[in-house]
């Protein structure tokens, strides 16, 4: 492990740089905020030589994700990166890229979804895509932005993935701050994420044909193989996230938890906003609160084992959703947890927050109010208002 | 050679498990669609009167599949393997040498 660098990094600048360090070979992008940044420092660094890579301009998301397509099916390492309406322009292509298992790898900068129109964070973006067949890794700042980037080219690429992977890094919030980075010399990240290896690179020594038709004698097959993949991404995940510990000094979990050895209240969430859920939950538990947060690292695919160890003893769990779904019965995080208590014979009680939509701040005082809302169910046995819109004006 | 590049012969009966078949949907082995036959597809069967064939190779060129086969001096011949009896060549054929019948009539 060589000695490790400290920058003062944006969300995005840090993905720029992990990007050029994982020595990708084809660029395609469209700017779009808060994202611009990202390739706008890729074209930077390819324009002055510090990566040596394809930097294809294209005129709309649609197209970026499809060139990205393409090269990723020559064998190449391919990194994308869009935001809000970007990745919606980009939707059919999104099924396209994993069904074909094309191993790219696109920085999703979160932001609302039009309208009316707005450039701030909320996750209506990746949740508008969540069943598109991607593996979706979030970031709480800057360095996690950093670190997933760099293990998504390494989970992307394995051969027991071969799936497309996002990270997520809520817009603004980690996109446009300034943070203290801790970045890898190049030569560890080249050890760790050595060239890619395809399984079946164009070659025209093996004439191949790449997305024909397939009917109802195989369309089903090759979904089957699909669903079975980003099954089998989970552990890929997490083996990465424990490599990458070992190289970075920073390990990855799945989950990640703050005390929830006793915790009898405890809220899930995505994001940058598990940094201010922990602080927070920090001050209660020295009042004597017992509180805990859980933090997806990963959502697709969902760690349900991982998660649901964490819930042993939990008595009000709160979930924590920054996008709507709109006439269902919860956020789109609450539905997977609550499909997840289903199926186990745990009960606590639960509640679903909805915030922060089209960047409305999470500030320390709405977390206090949500956590008092969960103690006061415990208090009274049970919910009286499943679903809380916290930071709206009523 | 990886083992996913690997076609199964049962994947051109059309009976290969999802785990025996190349990920992606990817055929890794090239004139394959050969050994698709699309001739079941068919509810109406062109019959070429050869008698009234005038062996201008209208129907050759216009099939789109192509099902047609020229032969020696002209003459063509209709593949039923893969005619999926969509009509254009009796459509187009000018001497109304080719009629569509129904299948299994």
């Amino acid at each position: 492990m060589a000695e490790a660098k400290v920058l003062g990094l944006s969300g995005n600048e840090a993905v720029a740089y992990a990007v050029k360090q994982a020595d990708v070979d084809v660029i395609a992008a469209y700017p779009i905020t808060p994202q611009t940044i990202i390739v706008e420092r890729l074209s930077e660094y390819v324009n002055n030589g510090e990566l040596q890579a394809a930097f294809i301009p294209v005129e709309s998301e649609h197209s970026a994700l499809s060139t990205c397509v393409g090269a990723a099916l020559t064998g190449a390492r391919v990194f994308t990166a869009t935001a809000s309406q970007g990745l919606a322009l980009m939707h059919e292509i999104l099924h396209i890229a994993s069904s074909l298992r094309t191993p790219i790898v696109m920085a999703v900068v979160n932001r609302a979804l039009s309208a009316p129109i707005n450039i701030h964070c909320d996750h209506s973006d990746i949740m508008n895509a969540r069943d598109a067949g991607w593996v979706i890794l979030f970031a709480e700042n800057a360095q996690e932005a950093y670190d997933l980037t760099i293990q998504a080219f390494k989970v992307a690429e394995s051969h027991d993935v071969l799936l497309p992977v996002t990270v997520n890094l809520d817009g603004f919030i980690i996109s446009h701050s300034l943070e203290v980075v801790k970045v890898l010399s190049d030569e560890d990240v080249k050890r760790f994420l050595p060239r890619r290896d395809p399984v079946y690179p164009i070659d025209f020594e093996r004439p191949t044909t790449y997305g024909p038709l397939a009917l109802q004698d195989y369309f089903f097959e090759v979904k089957r193989q699909q669903a079975d993949a980003i099954g089998r991404a989970k552990e890929v995940v997490r083996k990465v996230g424990e490599e990458y510990g070992k190289v970075s000094g920073r390990p990855y979990p799945l989950v990640k938890e703050y005390g929830m050895e006793d915790a009898e209240v405890a809220v899930v969430a995505l994001g940058s906003s598990v940094g201010t859920l922990r602080a927070v939950a920090r001050r209660l538990r020295k009042e004597g609160k017992k509180v805990g947060v859980l933090g997806l690292t990963l959502f697709r695919p969902l760690p349900r084992d991982e998660l649901m160890k964490y819930l042993e003893g939990v008595k009000v769990l709160i979930v924590m959703d920054r996008a709507v779904s709109y006439g269902s019965t919860g956020g789109p995080l609450y539905l997977e947890v609550a499909g997840l208590l289903f199926r186990s014979d745990l009960r606590p009680l639960t509640l679903n927050v909805v915030y922060g939509l089209g960047g409305r701040d999470l500030r320390p005082s709405d977390v206090e109010a949500i956590f008092n809302e969960g103690f006061k169910c415990l208090e009274r046995g049970r919910v009286e208002k499943e679903l809380l819109w916290v930071g709206v004006r009523e | 050679m990886k083992e996913i590049f690997k076609m199964p012969e049962s994947a051109f009966k059309g009976k290969a498990t999802w785990k025996e078949i190349p990920i992606g949907g990817i055929i890794p082995e090239p004139a394959t669609s050969l050994r698709y036959k699309t001739g079941s597809w068919r509810a109406l069967r062109p019959v070429l009167d050869e008698k009234k064939c005038v062996r201008c190779l209208t129907c050759w060129v216009y099939c789109p599949e192509p099902a047609i086969e020229r032969l020696e001096g002209d003459a063509v011949r209709i593949n039923y393997d893969y005619c999926k009896g969509c009509g254009i060549c009796a459509n187009s054929c000018p001497v109304k040498a080719i009629t569509m019948v129904e299948e299994g009539a």
